[in-house]
């Protein structure tokens, strides 16, 4: 009975004071911030990955206003072939006289839509298989991850080379078919954080307080495990990028004329292109390592800035 | 241990079945049935038709594929539709040249990789580190074809120091002098993009078995710094870079179509290119099944080295 | 006492020979070679307004009958009667019903509140889930309910980081409360808090038993706690209830073995009150996977017969039930 009577007594006198201790306690250390704030602030410390999406909105911007800004058609055939570059043509011309610059500026469009059209196919699958597999688990989970070790088994640009044969090369086919077969990593990464993510006490209250399953994957889960999701998509339009690149380097991509950095660079295989018209296939090539670095950047800043570990 | 052996090969079946399925479906897709492929073409037009009777290729497409998987099994991968030669023969010609192209990518990837995140983990925030890092950032994001280029540009046709493509010089000797030159570029290549990820997950891994609490007791008790990192934190920290190793496979097979194809290296990626080009199916499946069959012998391969390297792994 | 006022009325919650079991998967093909028991058999009933309290070693399977009473966990046996409906296999329609009138209070305040979300969007979710209030009436009813725990109302647009761990456990009991529940698990509500704060939280729900009617299940890892809030204590070990009393025939007159163990390690603060004997069980606690035969206690009671080896000892006796045969004899 002491114990009783001691423990009355001390809850008694200190009665509300933790909350008030606690509020105190609060105040001084948090500066009441929000998720979305903290990871800006952080993000705004990593110099490169501020660099990569400072050229990655000057580029969209680019791709957006193309046809207001380009110095000339990016079809127009004339008759200036293989022009060097001259003040008229700032980058010369391609082997049939097109500006090489237009074409440029044009063929950022393709790159842009192909990173963000296939993500976004991929990182929608990949986001519900995992979050159907990790949440239900079992034969469900079971499937759905076999499935994905089947797709995993393929090497990705190999089994794309196949399909593109097989259903023909267009920059639509090119997003459907990066988008259908790049899932897998966002389907795994998706499983994993659920997994993880369902072990909290915060879902099985959820569950508890009889909120729907829809309700617990969608608005309990799915906001919990976006982190590692947006920084997996970002490193996947990096990727999708070069992949374009090098189908359309391979003419299995984007159709001339239609002008991609990819195609563009196609021409570069002659000896006398390589050798003596770099204007041809230096800027292009050049518009893509910069293009997947900065992307590439900009996914590494999101991962320091949403890591939960790195709290600097 | 063994019986992870086992339940690992058991759990390789289906998918590996699920790889022929897909594989089947997509050329399916295409013109022509892959049974009908199948055919010699040396035979004459009147036991074709007979021979399709034979073959089952009125069968419903489930039929259709059991034939074809029990040919696969047998060893028949069917005629090239270009050469008119035995399928895996051509392959069989043809995977030396890329197994060696992968292995010595492989090798020079983590020569560059793993010294350069070591020095990257254990000096962080310096200059090297931030070299370092900025080149594997260039490693990662430079794509393998625009790399060739650049290589054959200067190393080929500026400094004209090395070949730009093929395996020997034709008419020349083909000594190993001679192969290994027509080994630098591409071997270069494909080691880069292989650096350029590994850098980045060695220095993680370094960093985070430097910050255990044994390598600080190892320090506390008085352990020279180069045999920390040596001795200690080393060994524990290539495990995990061994375990990503298998993931590398399906990346260089795909980097060797591009590379191969540009340096006229005769190997199961230029194979891929032509049959893609001439839309010769056979060779395209069979080729498919190859590589799946190589990630996944590459995947197990891992797991199974792991779980040596590891103690602290279950075999669950 | 209180078990007689109880003895005439209708138990709110009766469990009877619920069983939880995990499966152990082994070789090849993942065949389920073996159970992990962690439930095995357990009866207990709750009557409206008490709280029963459920103490025992970790591992010993009291939060997962706690779960598994809200159907976090499926029993694998059994019957849970919930105002005498089994509700043990009711499918998630019929269950939403049910779980408006049985809520959870969960052991980590630091997990159980979800990072992404204001504490009014946390309080307010269940009942536009469930339907109970109308929309424009919510948010007068969330401040309602931060104020029920001792909370200013300003802090609903807060996120749960910026709360302390006691601050975050009267933020799950007033989510716990916010659907008027008739049956609350607390899943060790204290015992991730700091001592000082354990015992504002703990009078804090008796307040709330006192306000609103509230029966609890206090499943409980410290003897001071549960003693504090209990009416009843239930003493489980390795999966099976071994003596349930009133709290005070308990700590007056253990009668198993094992009882007597647990309340020989609990400090007891008054020197003067301290009894001479100190028992100290031997041996590790056995494996659920693989319990002993007969009593399970047996193969580490200092009083085992070899009757214990063989046969298991019921529950018996209706004031004071105990599960032994040497408090038989």
């Amino acid at each position: 009975m002491a114990m009783l009577q001691m423990s009355t007594n001390k809850a008694a006198g200190s009665g509300g004071g933790d909350g008030q201790l606690a509020e105190t306690a609060v105040k001084s250390s948090h500066k009441e911030e929000s998720y979305a704030g903290m990871v800006v602030r952080r993000f705004k410390k990593h110099k490169l990955a501020v660099a990569g999406l400072v050229i990655m909105t000057l580029l969209s911007l680019g791709a957006i206003m193309a046809p207001w800004i380009v110095p000339h058609d990016p079809y127009q055939v004339t008759e200036a072939f293989e022009a060097e570059p001259s003040a008229e043509h700032l980058l010369g011309t391609d082997q049939v006289g097109r500006d090489v610059l237009s074409r440029l500026i044009y063929a950022a469009r393709v790159s842009l839509m192909v990173g963000l059209g296939s993500v976004l196919i991929s990182v929608t699958i990949g986001t519900v298989l995992g979050l159907v597999s990790g949440y239900f688990g079992g034969l469900v989970d079971m499937a759905v991850m076999r499935v994905t070790d089947i797709f995993m088994s393929f090497p990705q640009l190999m089994l794309i080379l196949v399909v593109v044969s097989v259903v023909g090369p267009s920059l639509t086919n090119v997003i459907l078919i990066l988008g259908f077969l790049g899932w897998t990593g966002a389907a795994r990464l998706v499983r994993g954080s659920v997994l993880s993510i369902k072990q909290m006490d915060y879902v099985k209250a959820g569950v508890a307080l009889g909120l729907g399953t829809p309700r617990i994957l969608f608005k309990h889960i799915l906001p919990n495990a976006l982190a590692p999701i947006l920084v997996n998509a970002t490193f996947g339009i990096a990727g999708a990028i070069v992949s374009e690149a090098s189908l359309s380097f391979l003419g299995l991509g984007v159709q001339p004329p239609t002008a991609s950095w990819g195609n563009m660079l196609t021409d570069a295989q002659s000896l006398t292109v390589l050798t003596s018209q770099p204007w041809l296939w230096l800027p292009p090539g050049i518009m893509i390592v910069v293009s997947v670095l900065s992307v590439n950047f900009i996914g590494d800043g999101l991962r320091d800035a949403m890591d939960p570990k790195s709290l600097k | 241990m063994l019986a992870y052996i086992i339940r690992r090969l058991l759990i390789a079946v289906p998918v590996l079945l699920g790889v022929t399925i897909i594989n089947f479906i997509v050329i399916n897709l295409a013109p022509g049935s892959p049974v009908e492929m199948m055919i010699d073409p040396n035979t004459p037009p009147a036991d074709i038709e007979a021979k399709k009777d034979a073959l089952g290729l009125n069968d419903p497409l489930y039929l259709q594929y059991i034939h074809w998987l029990v040919d696969v099994f047998k060893g028949n991968f069917g005629f090239s539709l270009t050469t008119y030669q035995p399928v895996a023969q051509m392959i069989g010609e043809r995977i030396g040249p890329t197994v060696t192209l992968m292995g010595l990518s492989f090798i020079v990837g983590l020569a560059i990789a793993v010294p350069l995140g070591i020095i990257s983990a254990t000096r962080q925030n310096s200059k090297l580190d931030y070299l370092a890092t900025g080149g594997s950032f260039l490693g990662i994001s430079i794509p393998n074809f625009f790399l060739a280029l650049g290589l054959i540009y200067v190393f080929s046709l500026e400094l004209k120091l090395l070949p730009s493509g093929g395996m020997i010089t034709l008419g020349g000797d083909g000594g190993f002098v001679d192969r290994l030159k027509h080994l630098i570029l591409p071997v270069l290549v494909l080691g880069t993009g292989i650096a350029g990820k590994k850098i980045r997950y060695v220095r993680s891994s370094v960093i985070d078995i430097l910050g255990q609490d044994y390598l600080r007791t190892a320090r506390a008790k008085g352990v020279r710094e180069f045999m920390v990192v040596n001795k200690h934190a080393l060994r524990n920290a290539l495990i995990p870079i061994v375990t990503v190793i298998g993931l590398e496979v399906p990346i260089l097979l795909g980097g060797a179509v591009v590379t191969e194809q540009i340096f006229s290296w005769p190997g199961i990626g230029q194979l891929t290119m032509g049959s893609i080009m001439n839309r010769d199916y056979p060779t395209l499946m069979a080729l498919n099944l190859l590589a799946a069959f190589m990630v996944l012998a590459a995947n197990l391969l891992t797991d199974i080295i792991y779980s040596v390297a590891d103690p602290r792994i279950k075999y669950k | 006492m209180v078990n007689q006022e109880l003895a005439g009325r209708q138990p709110l919650l009766q469990i009877e020979q619920l069983k939880t079991y995990y499966p152990i998967r082994k070789g090849v093909i993942s065949r389920t070679a073996s159970h992990v028991k962690a439930v095995d058999g357990v009866n207990l009933a709750i009557y409206p307004g008490e709280t029963v309290g459920l103490v025992g070693e970790s591992g010993c399977g009291k939060s997962t009958i706690g779960r598994t009473i809200v159907r976090l966990e499926e029993p694998t046996e059994g019957r849970i009667l919930f105002r005498g409906d089994d509700i043990a296999h009711y499918g998630s329609k019929a269950m939403k019903q049910v779980r408006s009138d049985m809520q959870m209070i969960f052991q980590d305040p630091y997990s159980s509140l979800n990072p992404r979300k204001r504490i009014s969007d946390i309080l307010a979710e269940p009942l536009l889930v469930h339907g109970i209030l109308p929309k424009e009436q919510v948010a007068g009813e969330v401040e309602k309910l931060l104020e029920i725990v001792g909370l200013p109302k300003s802090y609903k647009n807060r996120y749960p980081h910026e709360f302390s761990g006691g601050q975050r456990q009267r933020i799950g009991i007033a989510r716990a409360l916010s659907l008027k529940p008739k049956l609350i698990v607390c899943d060790e509500p204290v015992s991730a808090l700091d001592v000082s704060i354990q015992a504002q939280v703990l009078n804090l729900l008796k307040d709330l038993q006192k306000e609103f009617q509230l029966t609890y299940l206090f499943i409980g890892h410290g003897l001071g706690a549960v003693r504090y809030i209990s009416d009843r204590i239930a003493v489980m070990y390795l999966g099976k209830v071994v003596e349930i009393a009133t709290t005070e025939s308990i700590f007056r007159q253990p009668k198993h073995p094992y009882t007597r163990a647990l309340l020989s390690a609990y400090p007891v603060p008054n020197p003067h009150l301290r009894t001479k004997e100190r028992i100290v069980i031997q041996g590790d606690v056995p494996s659920p996977a693989n319990p002993p035969s007969g009593c399970r206690f047996h193969t580490r009671c200092p009083l085992a017969m070899a009757i214990c080896r063989e046969q298991e000892p019921e529950l018996k006796g209706a004031q004071h039930s105990v599960a032994c045969f040497a408090s038989e004899a």
